[in-house]
């Protein structure tokens, strides 16, 4: 029993206005049976200083990653993960966060990795909530513990592993990092020196749209027709029939491209890669091009 | 370093944290974040001063004193957003505060291992306390070069 969807005009132009909503909808919405409101951060306290009243806290890294091998958890651990928080299967899931909503959006996209259908996000993320007056609470909610089933992850449809990346090359890729990044002026992201890797540069080929470019000052999305002009002719230059694959460090800014090359321009065939620069840019024997331009496709 | 015995006062902040369950350290975690200072005046109006951890996840930055005592006083200053990184360092800016410049420097690079945390908060967001725990005894040998 799916809560209704927010419709917004300022959403309808999308083509998924149903994956978003608006602060007004989840302040008039917040307790509605069937609807479950998860903050997913980048700071691993920032929910307990405050979250919106309702709100169950789902961590990237201490609760969506396995704590031992470089993968998400499995679908005994995520069936586990959300029965706990009160989530069912058929619950209408909204998640948001700090940093317009870039670890938010990586959270949606793991809930698709296991094909939850009804996951949106708030659209802004906390920095919209606070700007709109939207109330925070310090209270943890206890929500009774549901079944969720076991449902085993799909990777084949919108993640995509390193050889599936050399396998697409000459199909478009989207770098979402910083410029220098890109170029290889520096293995790290700038204030993640902690993430490096041995090499720098990019994926050959690889169009460079920072992820962040697609978010507006107050962390909305941009308009359709701003999304069209990054993404599309004059932009990354991607067609509606292409597959794409989006990269970044570790796979959370390329989630936020995910989100808006899949829900809000309505692409078919994208994919993440998570392994993304710290895996490519340790790897053995991968090509790389380092440089403001994109570079060809290897020919051996 | 057999014999090597850590300060009290962070002594006392590394069993206080080890006494917890995973999720209570979160909260001391977060108490530590809302006792850090305001940084004093004269730093306030002088971020020229102050040196940016940029290996930590958000913008922190630090000043360390070292007083006519020999005695190291650690000054932090991270945005309400980040209280993550606020705890850290407040963590250091209580358990370092009046050791001496010997004390300092002798404090284990890898403390910030060491306080129970790893798990709670993740082995790669501790990383910034250690950078912060770097650049204070970096600073504070700079200090006592002369």
């Amino acid at each position: 029993m799916a809560v209704p969807v927010d419709t917004s005009p300022r959403f309808s132009e999308y083509a998924h206005p149903e994956r978003l909503v608006s602060t007004e909808w989840l302040k008039a919405n917040l307790g509605t049976p069937g609807l479950v409101v998860v903050e997913s951060d980048e700071d691993v306290l920032l929910y307990e200083t405050g979250h919106i009243p309702g709100a169950v806290k789902i961590d990237w890294h201490t609760d969506l990653n396995d704590p031992v091998q470089r993968d998400y958890i499995d679908g005994a651990g995520f069936a586990e993960l959300l029965g706990s928080k009160g989530i069912s299967r058929d619950s209408t899931v909204v998640i948001y966060g700090d940093k317009n909503n870039w670890w938010a959006a990586y959270a949606l996209w793991v809930f698709t990795l296991f094909g939850h259908e009804d996951v949106r996000l708030l659209d802004g993320g906390r920095v919209k909530w606070e700007a709109d007056g939207g109330e925070y609470t310090t209270e943890v909610p206890s929500p009774a513990r549901v079944d969720y089933p076991v449902v085993e992850r799909d990777d084949s449809k919108i993640r995509a592993y390193k050889d599936d990346v050399l396998a697409h090359l000459g199909n478009p890729l989207v770098d979402v990092r910083s410029p220098e990044e890109y170029n290889g002026e520096r293995t790290t992201a700038p204030a993640y020196p902690e993430e490096g890797t041995l090499r720098a540069g990019h994926i050959p080929t690889a169009k460079n749209i920072p992820w962040g470019k697609a978010a507006a000052e107050d962390g909305t999305f941009r308009p359709l027709a701003e999304l069209n002009a990054l993404y599309r002719e004059g932009g990354a230059g991607i067609k509606d029939d292409d597959t794409v694959i989006a990269y970044c460090r570790i796979g959370e800014r390329s989630s936020h491209t995910w989100f808006v090359l899949t829900h809000l321009l309505g692409l078919p065939n994208v994919r993440n890669y998570d392994g993304s620069w710290t895996e490519w840019g340790s790897a053995v024997r991968v090509p790389i091009v380092k440089g403001a331009e994109p570079g060809a496709v290897p020919t051996r | 370093m057999t014999d090597y015995q850590l300060p009290e006062s962070l002594a006392q902040i590394r069993e206080d944290f080890l006494a917890l369950e995973q999720r209570d350290r979160l909260l001391l975690l977060l108490e530590f974040s809302n006792e850090l200072p305001e940084l004093p005046a004269r730093y306030a109006d002088h971020p020229d001063l102050l040196e940016q951890v940029v290996e930590c996840q958000s913008p922190v930055f630090i000043f360390v004193e070292v007083d006519d005592a020999d005695r190291v006083h650690l000054h932090a200053t991270a945005p309400k957003e980040a209280p993550t990184t606020r705890g850290f360092a407040s963590i250091l800016a209580q358990g370092l505060s009046g050791l001496t410049v010997e004390e300092v420097l002798a404090v284990p690079d890898d403390f910030p291992d060491t306080i129970g945390l790893t798990e709670a908060v993740s082995p790669l967001r501790i990383r910034g306390m250690t950078a912060l725990l770097g650049r204070t005894k970096r600073q504070v040998r700079e200090k006592t070069a002369a």
